[in-house]
């Protein structure tokens, strides 16, 4: 099977606060230490794991992103991702959703998927739309906050979180899966590992390679405008419950009563 | 990897080199690469998840448990970081393998992993013959097979050259029979191969691989240790053991240079070893005074436990600088002497002033790091229930292995001397200079714009301490010649300025790298580097006041007292301001303020 993993480059959320231009609405990467999304490790490793199932299967990590976003499949390469793709190009600075999901979508394309998977959302933008727009543009069934992905026959089979359990759910392949954050237990990169990635095939595209025009993506292309940007309001004071024989009680009627109990 | 790295500096270049010029030259844990910094996390991941779930086993000595272990490193690939490709290697060199050292952060596993990878592995990986290196590396590679070192014996220790173990050529000239008692020997328990240093017809000693399924072989019972209590040391008793001719390492009766050499690398790596278990001990002692209140304030609020945080953070930042700029040195320095044994001697024996520094000042540090560490903690540091109890303990014996500190002091200003008088550094011809204008009472000119200006002052200090231990230690010199041996507490002080001397270059060094480069923490690397100057410049002081007291001729040293301690000076800033700056990062943190590599 041929599996594929979108993934990201992103502000180290470590180490890196993470700041709004003012000026272009958009969060700042330049300056700033830059680390694959953590996000995308999980994402990585569940892949890592339906491939290693399955066997007879190559998985490749595909990104859009600056000459720098090579690190960041670098690092998929040496948790033992076989294959990179880097898509690059000076017109995509500036895509919105629209066009990083067309971009990657023309990318993944070209190579006939089985299984595409992405993380629910990234860690530095949230917006949660790239994995349906991909799905969209390439007229595949998406499966969505998936705990256990499974193959059985030309079926993709996942369980599903939900609010109190799980799904069952499956759709014909090919299909886009997300990850549910925090399902999979991350793995990091052994020295073998990190020996290995040096002699994985790294290819990188351009706009042209893919036959996407400059207008249809980038700034250009973009069809999202953020109007304006605003702090969050700061949190307002908790509440202090004195316990004078009753705080179980004062507690449990505060939970019902925003019905989290 | 090693395009990374800057050109390398010559040993001893720091003493005579100003600091803004080998900022241009050294390595810092800055420049390391991703592909470094993810071996450092896979180690200190594998620590994480391997390791520290099986402690109690480890430290009880359960039988398997640190073998498996070492064999689950290898097949990890972190055994095979320093040997060749064509082996079974990475070959990624020292630079790599200590920033891996430093990341090891439990001690018993760490100690067990040196005494594979560093003393067990390196001799071959060097000295070896290609016979020798295709039969044992891929093997130790893997973790299919783990080494041990036999050096030390009952009655010698740091002494290696009087040891008693013989190797006697057999009749047939096939085999030599080795005969003797090796004692302290890590893995001993459950080590395949040694390197054994043994005399043959009582030369100087030799150095030979030892299988140890082989016979006449035996080990002793596990010692009981203070800390490390995981690690396995044993005695190991050769009776007749025969060896093959083809296993004598290196040249006969030579042996001893391999030993010599090769503790040059475990010395550095000891100090990398001490390093990571500093920012690890920080690490629970910044933690703690987030999380426990005493007078209804959190100990961070307290300037004492600021004072204590801080200093914890500069002395580790010191150590680390030192030791990473030797290493990389060490490593480009080796790589330039290709395959050529002697070079390869030579290389190493380059930065034996450096390694002997590494060892003694990062195992200095970590003594105070753990102790402030316990000290933080109250009552409960001195539990069994807190981890910090055990890096306390564990902590004690890095004074003592690997040459105690007292030997490496010895070897540090020893080699000095030997290369002073082998007219192998410039120090003669840059003396008389120095001592006109001590002698003049002219101050050293401050640096200019070539040092960011909020390191000027501590750059400065450090220019003038590097003149006046020239001078002091010249003059001593010179009025004692050969007697010299005798007065070891000589050595002791000049040793001890070197020691600061080095550090405080190398943390400033860094900073100034730092500044340069527009790092993001270069505010807080420059506090750091400044902090550990103030801290060395006042030992400086003390050491050469009390050298010059006892060692300069009697009638001169109420001058030549006062006219050192005005040309050393003050290193004048508000050092509590600064630990309470530095203690702030340290606590938001929760720890070693830098990133832990």
């Amino acid at each position: 099977m041929k599996i594929f993993v979108c993934v990201k480059q992103i502000p180290d959320p470590n180490t890196v606060e993470s700041k709004l231009d003012p000026a272009t609405k958009r969060l700042v990467r330049t300056g700033v230490s830059l680390v694959l999304d953590p996000g995308d490790e999980t994402t990585i490793a569940a892949a890592i794991k339906l491939r290693d199932s399955l066997g007879n299967s190559e998985l490749t990590a595909i990104s859009m992103g600056p000459a720098s976003a090579q690190e960041a499949l670098r690092r998929a390469l040496a948790m033992g991702v076989d294959r990179a793709i880097l898509i690059s190009d000076s017109a995509l600075a500036g895509s919105d959703v629209l066009g990083t999901a067309r971009t990657l979508a023309a990318a993944l394309k070209r190579e006939n998927p089985d299984l595409i998977f992405c993380s629910t959302e990234s860690t530095d933008g949230y917006t949660g739309m790239v994995p349906g727009a991909i799905a969209e543009f390439l007229g595949l069934p998406q499966l969505t906050f998936a705990r256990e992905i499974n193959v059985e026959g030309t079926k993709a089979v996942i369980k599903r979180v939900t609010q109190t359990g799980y799904e069952v759910v499956e759709s014909p392949l090919p299909a886009v899966v997300t990850i549910a954050s925090g399902s999979f237990e991350a793995i990091y990169p052994t020295m073998k590992g990190i020996m290995s990635a040096r002699k994985k095939p790294f290819s990188q595209l351009s706009l042209s390679d893919l036959g996407l025009d400059p207008s249809q993506v980038g700034e250009a292309g973009a069809r999202e405008q953020v109007l304006s940007i605003g702090k969050a309001e700061a949190r307002a004071a908790g509440q202090i419950i004195k316990d004078e024989g009753n705080a179980a009680e004062i507690i449990a009627d505060f939970l019902q009563r925003h019905q989290l109990l | 990897m090693s395009m990374t790295m800057k050109p390398t500096e010559s040993g001893t270049a720091f003493l005579l080199t100003p600091v803004s010029e080998s900022a241009d030259k050294i390595f810092t844990l800055e420049q390391s690469d991703d592909e470094q910094r993810w071996i450092a996390e896979s180690a200190a991941t594998f620590v994480m998840r391997e390791v520290l779930p099986k402690l109690e086993a480890v430290e009880h000595q359960e039988p398997g448990v640190m073998p498996s272990l070492v064999k689950k490193a290898g097949e990890q690939g972190l055994l095979m970081i320093d040997i060749p490709e064509q082996y079974g290697g990475a070959e990624l060199g020292l630079l790599t393998s200590a920033i891996v050292a430093s990341s090891i952060h439990e001690a018993s596993f760490s100690v067990a992993f040196g005494a594979h990878t560093t003393i067990g592995t390196l001799p071959i990986v060097f000295y070896g013959t290609e016979e020798q290196k295709r039969k044992y590396l891929p093997k130790l590679a893997t973790g299919e097979w783990i080494a041990a070192y036999a050096l030390t014996e009952p009655g010698v220790g740091s002494d290696a050259m009087n040891l008693s173990t013989t190797a006697r050529l057999s009749e047939d000239g096939k085999y030599y029979l080795l005969n003797g008692t090796k004692q302290w020997i890590s893995n001993a328990g459950f080590a395949d191969l040694m390197v054994v240093f043994a005399r043959v017809d009582g030369q100087r000693p030799s150095a030979f691989i030892v299988e140890t399924s082989w016979p006449g072989i035996s080990t002793g019972a596990e010692e009981r240790k203070m800390g490390i209590k995981g690690s396995s040391t044993r005695q190991v008793y050769f009776e007749n053991t025969p060896v093959p001719v083809e296993n004598l390492l290196g040249e006969l009766h030579k042996g001893y240079k391999i030993a010599f050499n090769i503790l040059n690398i475990g010395r550095l790596k000891l100090g990398a070893g001490a390093v990571g278990g500093a920012r690890t001990a920080l690490d629970l002692a910044a933690a703690y005074t987030t999380e426990r209140k005493a007078f209804g304030k959190y100990l961070h609020e307290f300037g004492m436990i600021q004072k204590k945080l801080a200093r914890m953070a500069a002395e580790t930042y010191a150590a680390e600088s030192e030791v990473f700029r030797t290493a990389a040195n060490i490593e480009n320095a080796r790589r330039g002497a290709g395959e050529n044994t002697e070079q390869v001697f030579k290389a190493i024996e380059e930065f034996a002033i450096e390694d002997s520094i590494a060892k003694v000042h990062g195992s200095e540090v970590l003594a105070y790091v753990v102790d402030e560490g316990v000290q933080i903690f109250g009552g409960y540091g001195y539990m069994q229930e807190y981890p910090i109890e055990k890096a306390y303990r564990d902590a004690r014996i890095q004074r003592i292995f690997e040459g105690t500190n007292e030997i490496n002091r010895l070897v540090a200003a020893g080699t000095l001397f030997r290369r002073v008088l082998g007219g192998k550094i410039d120090l003669m011809n840059r003396y008389p200079a120095i001592e006109a204008r001590i002698k003049s009472g002219e101050a050293l000119p401050a640096p200019g714009d070539e040092v960011p200006a909020e390191l000027r002052t501590a750059v400065h200090a450090v220019e003038r301490a590097k003149d006046v231990a020239i001078y002091a230690g010249m003059r001593v010199a010179m009025r004692y010649m050969q007697a010299l041996e005798n007065e070891e507490e000589f050595i002791e002080y000049l040793a001890n300025l070197l020691i600061d001397i080095y550090a405080s270059d190398s943390a400033l060094a860094r900073a100034i790298q730092a500044i340069r480069r527009g790092d993001e923490n270069s505010a807080l690397h420059s506090k750091l580097a400044q902090l550990a100057t103030w801290l060395a410049h006042s030992r400086i002081r003390l050491n050469l006041d009390q050298m010059i007291m006892t060692y300069f001729e009697p009638e001169t040293v109420s001058e030549e007292l006062a006219r050192v301690r005005a040309y050393v000076g003050d290193y004048l800033i508000n050092g509590v301001a600064l630990q309470r700056d530095i203690a702030a990062e340290v606590v938001a943190k929760k720890g070693y303020p830098l990133p832990h590599f």
